[in-house]
């Protein structure tokens, strides 16, 4: 019953906020402000996880290619498709939920129990398109590229991890990355990182928006926020694999 | 002007507000008071709409509030300033962004005369070296009074103010009590304040609405709360030691 009710809440929320700008040039400095913070503030952590998840990929790939009969090069398409397909868009954009999602849930359930989301009301403007449009479309923007950056570093990873241990050497992985290589499958991880930048910040901004309480209920809005952005990302991935590959 | 009529209001269990009736007046600044938890800021926020009401209407000047869909509630909403209790003054801006952020989104004012309603605004709430400060960087006073400079920088028809001078010091909020009559007065404009300080009360009791547990428990002005024998608004008015001695004393001149 429950859930019915919060995906038809989400749902009007979603009509709300498709709504036109009161002024495009308002919105233009916030959209440019929510690419800087999404874009450059999640370099760091997604720089880290992705040369590390790329080393880790080769490292285990090469454990556990045992057969004489498949060459060593089988360990850079292993490492590349890995990255590109799963890794990058799908890992990566749940370890995103975890910060953007929590602090847009943050940010908007604070204006809530704030009254600053009711200041916007009655100046007579949409809080919803206001609040979260911008984030909408700077995330569609911005987040592909972070994610494109994820793939090169991974592969990056991959390539000193198996040169430094030996596991595969630098020729044969660099060979292996460009043995059967799809396009599609970098069209495909675009597709998702689109699908689930969308989920990320509609659920955040959704469990932020209504808010109800004091400082404990904002947590916990953030806490949602994330735990569901991961739920609809799994499934979703899941519903798009099927679609597109299966 | 505002009329209110029948309006009540419950949570979830809870009824707050009990059928209540009355008409605001342009050009006056129109009192609600009554004690902590009475039903204020619940009916502040009703007649603005961000409670909506079980039963009632609302009427501005003609238009019935409750009638209006999304865009006519938006289009008179722009004629609407209001001072929240808390602030509610936006984090992420500083106090002259805070002011100049109803002129950006909802006029067509260049720049400069942007940064000369703001000006003008922060000036006459007595804030002039604020400008550049973030709301976690002042104090609750200067909080509050960005917030009133921000809800009359666009020069609203119709003024809600939840309790403009708690937390202020005597003199402030003196100050605060006259420019907000001032404005009132100069574009006559419907004001409605909601308050428990007694010296707004005698300063601009034209007319004093007085909630008891949700209910409109008296009206009127504040000579006849003098003359009134309502007990319990007596017990409010009355409450200090202070007020009492002015009772006295204006009931010995009186005589
Ligand atoms: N959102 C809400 N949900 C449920 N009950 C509420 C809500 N807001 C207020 N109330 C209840 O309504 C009653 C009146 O609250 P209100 O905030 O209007 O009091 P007030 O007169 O403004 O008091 P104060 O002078 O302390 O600000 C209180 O008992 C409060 O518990
Ligand atoms: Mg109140």
């Amino acid at each position: 019953m429950n859930h019915i009710f919060e995906i038809g809440r989400y749902w009007i929320f979603m009509k709300n906020l498709m709504h036109t700008p009161e002024k495009w040039r308002m919105y233009w400095t916030q959209i440019l402000r929510e690419m800087e913070s999404m874009g450059f503030g999640s370099l760091p952590i997604v720089a880290i996880n992705s040369v590390f998840m790329g080393a880790v990929i080769t490292i285990q790939s090469a454990y556990n290619i045992v057969n004489p009969m498949v060459p060593l090069s089988a360990i850079g398409i292993v490492t590349r498709d890995s990255i590109i397909i799963e890794f990058a868009p799908t890992v990566m954009m749940m370890v995103l939920a975890g910060k953007i999602g929590s602090a847009i849930a943050s940010e908007i359930g604070t204006m809530r129990v704030t009254e600053q989301i009711d200041a916007l009301e009655i100046m007579g403007i949409n809080s919803s398109t206001y609040l979260v449009l911008p984030k909408l479309i700077a995330s569609l923007f911005i987040l592909p590229f972070v994610v494109i950056i994820s793939m090169f570093l991974g592969i990056f990873g991959g390539w000193i991890a198996g040169d430094a241990t030996g596991a595969c050497p630098s020729a044969d992985y660099l060979k292996g990355l460009q043995d059967q290589f799809l396009a599609f499958n970098v069209y495909f991880a675009m597709i998702k990182t689109l699908v689930f930048s969308y989920i990320i910040i509609t659920v955040s901004s959704y469990h932020g928006y209504f808010t109800e309480g004091g400082s404990l209920e904002v947590g916990k809005s953030s806490t949602k926020a994330v735990v569901y952005s991961n739920i609809l990302i799994l499934l979703f991935d899941y519903i798009l694999t099927q679609l597109f590959l299966a | 002007m505002i009329e209110v009529k029948n309006i009540s209001k419950t949570f979830s269990t809870k009824q707050v507000l009990f059928d209540i009736s009355c008409k605001f007046e342009p050009g006056k600044i129109n009192l609600i008071i009554g004690t902590s938890g009475s039903g204020k800021t619940v009916l502040m926020k009703t007649l603005i709409g961000l409670f909506a009401p079980d039963s009632g209407t609302i009427i501005y000047d003609g238009r019935d509030f409750i009638q209006l869909d999304r865009d006519g509630r938006k289009d008179l909403r722009q004629d609407i300033g209001m001072v929240f209790q808390g602030g509610a003054l936006f984090d992420s801006l500083t106090v002259e962004e805070n002011v100049m952020f109803p002129l950006s989104m909802l006029t067509d004012m260049s720049l400069a005369e942007k940064r000369d309603r703001v000006n003008f605004c922060l000036k006459r709430v007595n804030l002039e070296n604020a400008h550049k400060l973030f709301p976690a960087e002042i104090s609750g006073g200067m909080k509050k009074r960005v917030s009133i400079a921000r809800a009359i920088a666009t020069n609203p028809k119709y003024l809600f103010c939840d309790e403009p001078n708690s937390g202020l010091d005597p003199y402030t909020s003196l100050v605060i009590d006259e420019l907000i009559h001032e404005i009132t007065l100069e574009f006559n404009i419907t004001t409605v304040i909601n308050t428990h300080d007694m010296n707004s009360v005698a300063e601009s009791g034209e007319h004093i609405v007085f909630l008891h547990k949700g209910a409109k428990w008296w009206e009127g002005t504040f000579t006849e709360i003098m003359n009134s024998d309502n007990k319990e608004l007596h017990g409010f008015i009355f409450a200090s030691k202070v007020m009492q001695s002015f009772k006295k004393l204006y009931l010995k001149e009186n005589a």
